[in-house]
């Protein structure tokens, strides 16, 4: 049990003294990505080798001449893609091995764990070079972390890491050395800006929140990471659970509230069981309940799980789906800060906000004013996903370019692409291409071009992809996602992917475009909550930026990505075509015809556009013509 | 307290809890589908929206008036959106006014004229969906649901219910019981409250206006219309008379120009209920017997005691209601081959306030002698719709009597109407004397208060009688939770399903305004005052009934074996 | 009518949770885990449990994705259509499931209750797009010849 500070601080102590005993650590990305690449395997494969060598420990304790082995499961380390990734730390030097297999484990357990030797062949590389430690990584060393500056660097399920890498130092010195108001001005003074999508002012919210009449408050942790594409948020739940938890403990004891509620997106099973185990070893320690270290203040938090409702990410809707209702957002007033979580004071933020708290405690407000920009200071995460060389998690200072992340930390664009846009926000956000490479990304900024900031999901979209299709598809998602309460976003964006679908379909006509607009500005403006009045975004923003585009499908059925089917024209070149007749039989409709040993001809306007015969011409011949 | 500037000019507010409220008043009908002012808001239809002096929108119905607020009600932006939300609904809408129940009296229809939409641009994609019959009340029609949950929210916020829902969400989002079961296999207790808040046909009248106008032809049946005190001061209106105005003469006369035989009142009916359920009291508080009583004459209250206390059903009184006994004791008349020369069958057509009276008519328990004693009822709405198939110049007719023997009440028998006149007429007939004075001082213990709540206590003998007189069944459901706990203890409860009693039924014309709803219940109270008769112990023939054909038959008339639907 | 058993089950859930309004979500996740859908009979059960009306019940099961009355396969594929995994093509992917089980957008279910086919959008490992989740598992870097694989391997799983 830790009871009192004295407790935290010897325990805090032993934990140090642990990570110090280690000669060696074994540090297994478990985060989902690597998780899904066999990481799993990869671990147990250490302990077997760790089990089976005489003359080490991986048991903490008295080990005598025994090397010891720390073989740990951490969050992610951020380049997903080349999972499963394992760094070895020893001393000062550290080495970061990719695409791990289990076979690999005893040539790293046998040259670098117990040699100095690195395998070149599981090094990282880039460009042609070859990096060593995860540090010199273009994709890591151009990063700035403070959220994530513990992810997939300690073992996420022990707490006794966590205080070793300096967890807890921020919740004391709130609890011992901080009047709630103090706390409270410090984030505001901070000018920290919530991260959930709207960057509202976290220490405004949590002001209000102190300010109500009511006693009884809650702390309401936003985890629903809704956007399709993003997964900065269950990347530190998953890979620093602590982290969160103290963000807001510090957050429940600058309100004086007694109760945090997590609400977790449905798909995230992992950032689950992390956050409960850590929950449960809070509780048992005692750094959880009643009297946390001998103090007046109580704190006990619960795990909610989403159930499959994006919308459940706007705030009422969210509030609802804990209290056991349909995820139906409210009208408002009153606001959540007034009348939240079962009609109480609530401040909700989301996973990130709370996630930088703990920081800007420790360090104080003018240090985190430091990094970023004036109004929107701090770091932000983003996925990195779509056409990109490195997919993966980042953290940048707000205000760093489009193409500093693209370019510098992304590596360029997947297989040489030409780069055409970057859709930044999510399903509610816009896009941004060439003209904004240099827009420095922060709230405001990336505002004024028809786009938000929104979680922080990045999908960057080359010249293969067709701006039109990309419209379509946020707005089935956003249509499928409607709780169907408010006429404008139920109907609304019910027609309008209607329409678009008809564009995509090849059978748009110019008044559409027309239709389109008046349907977008309607459903922007008149909607009840945030979903409605954003899901026009992305064909406002697109309708605006690649207009031409949508011409093209319209008037000349043409889409220059090929990717809308139905204007797939597939065509023989006569230059390779042997005249074999296969594509022939093969065609279901019977759009081929053809003489043998002379060239074939497709009937564009028989055909289905199925592929059958591309797929399965032996030579090559047939080629789809924008 | 602030002033607001709505289109321009400067309105005054005091504690108003929206700004929708302050521009109404202002005298700007600004259009909704999902406001009502007793239920929750919900902000759905967003056809409330207004703009403020920065161009912003927002909702009216919920926004907190702030002093110093400057906002159009009408601006050109505000009318596109408006007409594209409500083409929007109609695109996803069976447009079928025609053959709609509720065309004429529809809230969408009227928006869809006074915005003059002349053209929807989108086919409908919803699926067809059956309608739901299996209710003898009201009648569901999916495919005319425009999803403003106000029906969502009176079942569940004010009756206490929940039959119905929304299900699924997004555009396949729709209202249904669970499982989309039949409403008839619900907990529903038929009181079409909300088909009175559903501002579209998606919930209307189980009618029977067809049944009866097939038997007003036939010579071999002797149709008898009685008529409920509360469908006299809501008739009226339609017709273009004044609000309220009690036209019981009227309708007896257009009655019987439709081709109704006798025209009976069901003031009678009330009377005799109060002889009954009064005696019975008296014996419970005197004797001992299950207290608190609780009423019997509404039947969607009786209906709910079954499904959700069934443990408090001993003390639910065994009277049946006014309509019950009236046709019980006309049909036991005409059993008599004396008052029934000519053999005719006997057909009794109640015309009520009520939907859930339809249901009653059903209900096994209310038969004598194994059969119904009410054949048909038709609600308030379905008695003007049928005098405006005939044509008759209602407002025009001359007032005429009803007919004997049983055209006669009380006022006493008349307040039923209204909620807390079951519990007045109760301590009227128990009660010496029936000056002005006493009456008036009957009147003023409580019984006529505001609230959906009213508690108060009367002396009687050595004692006080405490009593407790609800309307609207969610408040009901919190009465009989106390009582249950033991929190509070009484010895009388009315209860009546329908906020305000029945002069706010299920059945009685929509659209109903605050204007009106006083306008109803004055019309009541003034019918009660203007009655030669004010109780029903002075009533001559409820006393010659008793005296004569009643007699030793008071338990198999007047009285149900058990009274909840099985 | 269910199997008594299933109500017993039903009462631990529910007793885990407590019986309160507010507990329907995680009852009704719980059950889903251990049958994969939702007995309509145990929404009934449960809701007069907690207090709640089952039209409430049924409107909050009908809202959120997750909840289904109908019975699924035992391999619940889920196809990720999330913003990465559909800019880097996840599209083909789901018609390659649904070709070689003769599923479609309607039917999500082979008649041997051995698949059920779904999309979902976003597993949280984008950097590894497209991805596929079979029951509890992903798949990273799926294309549609994997996809075959995968069926074939988990057909013969089941002749184990
Ligand atoms: C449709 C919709 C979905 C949202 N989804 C999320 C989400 O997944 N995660 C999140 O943190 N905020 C989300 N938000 C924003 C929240 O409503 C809320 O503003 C945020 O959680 C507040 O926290 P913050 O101030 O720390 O950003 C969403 C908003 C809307 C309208
Ligand atoms: S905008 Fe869409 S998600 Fe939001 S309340 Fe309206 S229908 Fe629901
Ligand atoms: S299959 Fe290829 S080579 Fe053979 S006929 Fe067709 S296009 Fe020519
Ligand atoms: S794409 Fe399909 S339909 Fe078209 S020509 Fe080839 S095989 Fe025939
Ligand atoms: S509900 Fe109204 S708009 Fe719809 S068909 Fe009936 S009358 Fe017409
Ligand atoms: S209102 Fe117009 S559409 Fe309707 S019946 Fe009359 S003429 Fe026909
Ligand atoms: S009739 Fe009454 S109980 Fe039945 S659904 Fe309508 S409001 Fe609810
Ligand atoms: S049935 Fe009527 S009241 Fe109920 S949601 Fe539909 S339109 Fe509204
Ligand atoms: S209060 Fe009157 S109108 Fe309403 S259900 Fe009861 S009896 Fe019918
Ligand atoms: S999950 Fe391992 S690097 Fe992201
Ligand atoms: S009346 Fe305000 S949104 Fe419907
Ligand atoms: S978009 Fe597919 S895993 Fe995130």
């Amino acid at each position: 049990m830790i009871e009192t500070r004295e407790d935290l601080r010897k325990r805090t102590e032993l934990a140090n003294e642990e990570m110090a005993s280690y000669d060696c650590r074994i540090l297994v990305c478990s985060g989902t990505g690597c998780i899904a690449s066999g990481s799993e395997k990869v671990y147990e494969e250490f302990m077997r080798i760790a089990g089976d060598t005489p003359g080490v420990t991986v048991e903490f304790g008295a080990h005598g001449s025994d090397a010891h082995l720390g073989i740990k499961k951490t969050g992610c380390q951020g380049v997903c893609e080349l999972g499963p990734l394992v760094r070895i730390q020893k001393g000062d030097r550290v080495v970061q091995y990719t695409k791990v297999h289990p076979s690999d484990c005893q040539d790293i357990f046998d040259r670098t764990v117990l040699g100095d030797d690195t395998i070149e062949s599981l090094l990282y590389k880039q460009k042609g070079v070859t990096y060593v430690s995860p540090d010199e990584i273009p994709f890591i060393a151009k990063q700035t972390r403070v959220v994530l500056e513990n992810c997939g660097k300690y073992d996420s399920e022990s707490l006794d890491e966590y205080l070793a890498s300096g967890g807890f130092q921020a919740f004391q010195k709130a609890l011992f050395e901080m009047k709630p108001e103090e706390i409270v001005d410090e984030v505001d003074r901070s000018g920290l800006r919530g991260r959930g999508g709207g960057g509202f002012p976290t220490g405004r919210k949590w002001k209000q929140v102190a300010r109500q009449k009511e006693k009884e408050r809650y702390v309401v942790c936003n985890g629903d990471e809704g956007d399709p594409g993003a997964f900065m948020d269950g990347s530190v739940m998953e890979g620093d659970p602590y982290k969160l938890i103290e963000g807001m403990m510090i957050a429940g004891y600058a309100v004086s509230s007694e109760n945090g509620y997590i609400y977790v997106r449905a798909e995230y099973p992992m950032s689950v069981a992390r956050l409960r185990h850590a929950i449960a070893e809070l509780e048992d320690k005692g750094l959880l309940g009643d009297h946390i270290l001998g103090t007046d203040f109580n704190f006990h938090m619960h795990i909610n799980r989403g159930a499959g409702a994006f919308v459940c990410g706007e705030g009422s809707a969210l509030t609802a789906s804990i209290e056991g209702n349909r995820g139906m957002p409210r009208v408002k007033p009153p606001r959540t800060v007034e009348k939240g979580l079962w009609a109480k004071p609530t401040v909700l933020n989301n996973v990130e906000t709370y996630a930088n708290v703990p920081k800007i405690i420790l360090k104080g407000a003018d240090w985190y004013r430091s990094i970023g920009t004036e109004s929107s200071p701090g770091t932000k995460t983003f996925s990195l996903t779509g056409s990109i060389q490195n997919t993966g998690l980042i953290e940048v200072p707000m205000g760093t370019t489009l193409r500093e992340i693209i370019f510098d930390i992304g590596g360029g664009l997947k297989d040489g692409g030409t780069f055409k846009a970057v859709q930044i926000g999510g399903p509610s956000g816009g896009c941004l291409t060439k003209d904004h490479l240099d827009v420095p990304l922060d709230f405001e900024t990336v505002k004024k071009y028809g786009a938000i900031v929104g979680s922080g999901g990045l999908v960057v979209m080359d010249d293969n992809t067709c701006m039109v299709e990309v419209a379509r598809f946020f707005m089935s998602f956003t249509q499928r996602e409607s709780c169907g309460k408010c006429v404008p976003c139920r109907e609304g964006t019910k027609r309008m992917l209607e329409i678009l679908e008809k564009i995509v379909g090849g059978k748009g006509e110019m008044e559409d475009l027309d239709r389109l607009e008046e349907l977008a500005t309607m459903v922007k403006n008149m909607s009840l909550c945030g979903l409605g009045k954003s899901a026009p975004l992305p064909v406002l923003s697109t309708l605006n930026t690649f207009r031409d585009e949508y011409i093209e499908h319209i008037v000349d059925k043409k889409c220059r990505a090929k990717v809308c089917t139905a204007m797939r024209k597939f065509v023989i070149n006569p230059e390779f075509c042997r005249g074999c007749g296969k594509c022939a039989k093969n065609c279901p409709v019977g759009a081929i015809t053809g003489v043998r040993k002379e060239c074939y001809h497709i009937d564009n306007d028989l055909c289905i556009k199925c592929s059958t015969c591309k797929d399965n011409c032996a030579f090559d011949a047939i080629y789809i013509e924008a | 307290m602030g002033v607001i500037t709505i289109d321009g000019r400067k309105t005054e507010f005091t504690d108003e809890k929206n700004l929708l409220t302050i521009i109404r008043k202002a005298g700007i009908d600004i259009p909704t589908l999902c406001y009502h002012s007793e239920l929750s808001t919900f902000g759905a239809c967003r056809l409330c929206m207004v703009e403020d002096e920065r161009g912003r929108m927002f909702a009216s119905c919920s926004e907190e008036p702030r002093d110093g607020m400057v906002i159009y009600t009408n601006t050109e932006k505000l009318r596109k959106y408006r007409k594209l939300i409500i083409e929007l609904l109609l695109a996803a809408h069976c447009r079928d006014c025609l053959t709609c129940e509720k065309s004429g009296d529809c809230n969408l229809q009227t928006l869809a004229k006074r915005f003059g939409i002349m053209r929807v641009r989108f086919q409908n994609y919803k699926e067809q969906m059956p309608l739901d019959f299996s209710s003898p009340s009201i009648v569901r029609d999916p495919n005319k649901c425009i999803l403003c949950g106000n029906c969502v929210r009176v079942c569940s916020e004010i009756q206490g219910i929940e039959a119905i829902n929304f299900a699924n969400r997004g555009a396949e989002a729709m209202v249904m019981p669970a499982f989309d079961k039949k409403i008839g296999d619900t907990d529903c207790v038929n009181c079409g409250q909300c088909r009175v808040f559903c501002p579209t046909g998606a919930i209307s009248i189980h009618h029977n206006r067809t049944e009866v106008w097939n038997l007003l032809g036939d010579p071999n049946v002797r149709v008898i219309a009685q008529v409920a005190p509360a469908v006299r001061v809501a008739v009226g209106a339609a017709f273009g008379l004044p609000k309220g105005k009690s036209v019981m003469g009227k309708i007896a006369n257009v009655l019987r120009r439709i081709g109704f035989d006798e025209v009976y009142d069901t003031t009678f009916g009330a009377d005799l209920t109060i002889m009954e359920e009064a005696a019975e009291f008296v014996d419970r508080v005197e004797h001992g017997g299950a207290l608190p009583l609780l009423t019997s004459c509404c039947p969607a209250w009786v209906k709910y005691v079954g499904d959700q206390f069934p443990e408090l059903t001993p003390n639910v009184s065994t009277c049946r209601s006014p309509q019950g006994m009236l046709s019980a004791v006309t049909k036991e008349y005409y059993r008599d081959p004396a008052n029934n020369p000519d053999g005719r069958r006997t057909v009794m057509v109640s015309i009520m306030p009520c939907t859930a009276k339809k249901m009653e008519a059903k209900r096994p328990n209310s038969f004598t002698e194994g059969g119904p004693d009410t054949d048909y009822v038709l609600t308030t709405t379905e008695l003007i719709d049928m005098i405006r198939t005939s044509g008759i110049d209602f407002a025009d007719l001359e007032p005429e009597a009803s007919d004997i023997p049983f055209g006669l009440g009380s006022g006493g028998g008349v307040i039923f109407g209204v909620s807390g006149g079951v519990t007045e007429a109760v301590l009227r007939r128990m009660t010496e004397g029936h000056d002005q004075e006493t009456l008036d001082k009957i009147a003023a213990c409580g019984v006529r208060e505001d609230e959906f709540i009213r508690e108060f206590s009367v002396p009687y003998k050595d004692r006080e009688l405490n009593i407790c007189v609800v309307s609207g069944l969610a408040d009901a459901g919190k009465v009989m939770e106390q009582v249950k706990s033991g929190e509070k203890s009484y010895d009388l409860i009315e209860v009546m399903a329908c906020r305000r009693g029945c002069i706010m039924g299920g059945g009685q014309p929509r659209l109903a305004g605050d204007r009106t709803k006083a306008a109803r219940r004055d019309g009541i109270y003034k019918a009660d005052h203007s009655s030669v008769i004010r109780k029903c112990n002075e009533n001559p023939t409820i006393l010659a009934l008793y005296d004569g054909m009643l007699k030793g038959k008071e338990h198999k008339l007047l009285h149900n074996e058990m009274f909840c639907a099985e | 009518m269910l199997d008594e058993c299933y109500y017993k089950k039903a009462d631990e859930i529910i007793a885990s949770y407590g019986k309160k309004p507010s507990s329907l979500i995680p009852i009704m996740q719980d059950i889903q885990a251990e049958y994969r859908y939702l007995p309509g009979e145990l929404l009934t059960y449960v809701a007069k449990e907690i207090g709640i009306s089952e039209s409430k019940a049924y409107s909050v099961a009908t809202f959120y994705e997750n909840f289904s009355f109908e019975e699924k396969g035992k391999y619940v594929i889920k196809v990720c259509d999330g913003t990465a995994c559909h800019v880097r093509k996840s599209a083909p992917i789901l018609e390659a499931f649904q070709k070689e089980l003769g599923l479609s957008a309607k039917k999500h279910t082979t008649d041997d209750m051995l698949f059920t086919v779904e999309t979902v959008s976003c597993l949280g490992a984008c950097g590894l797009a497209p991805t596929v989740m079979v029951n509890e598992e992903v798949h990273p870097k799926m294309t549609p010849e994997s996809a075959l694989d995968l069926i074939h391997e988990l057909r013969g799983d089941r002749n184990d």
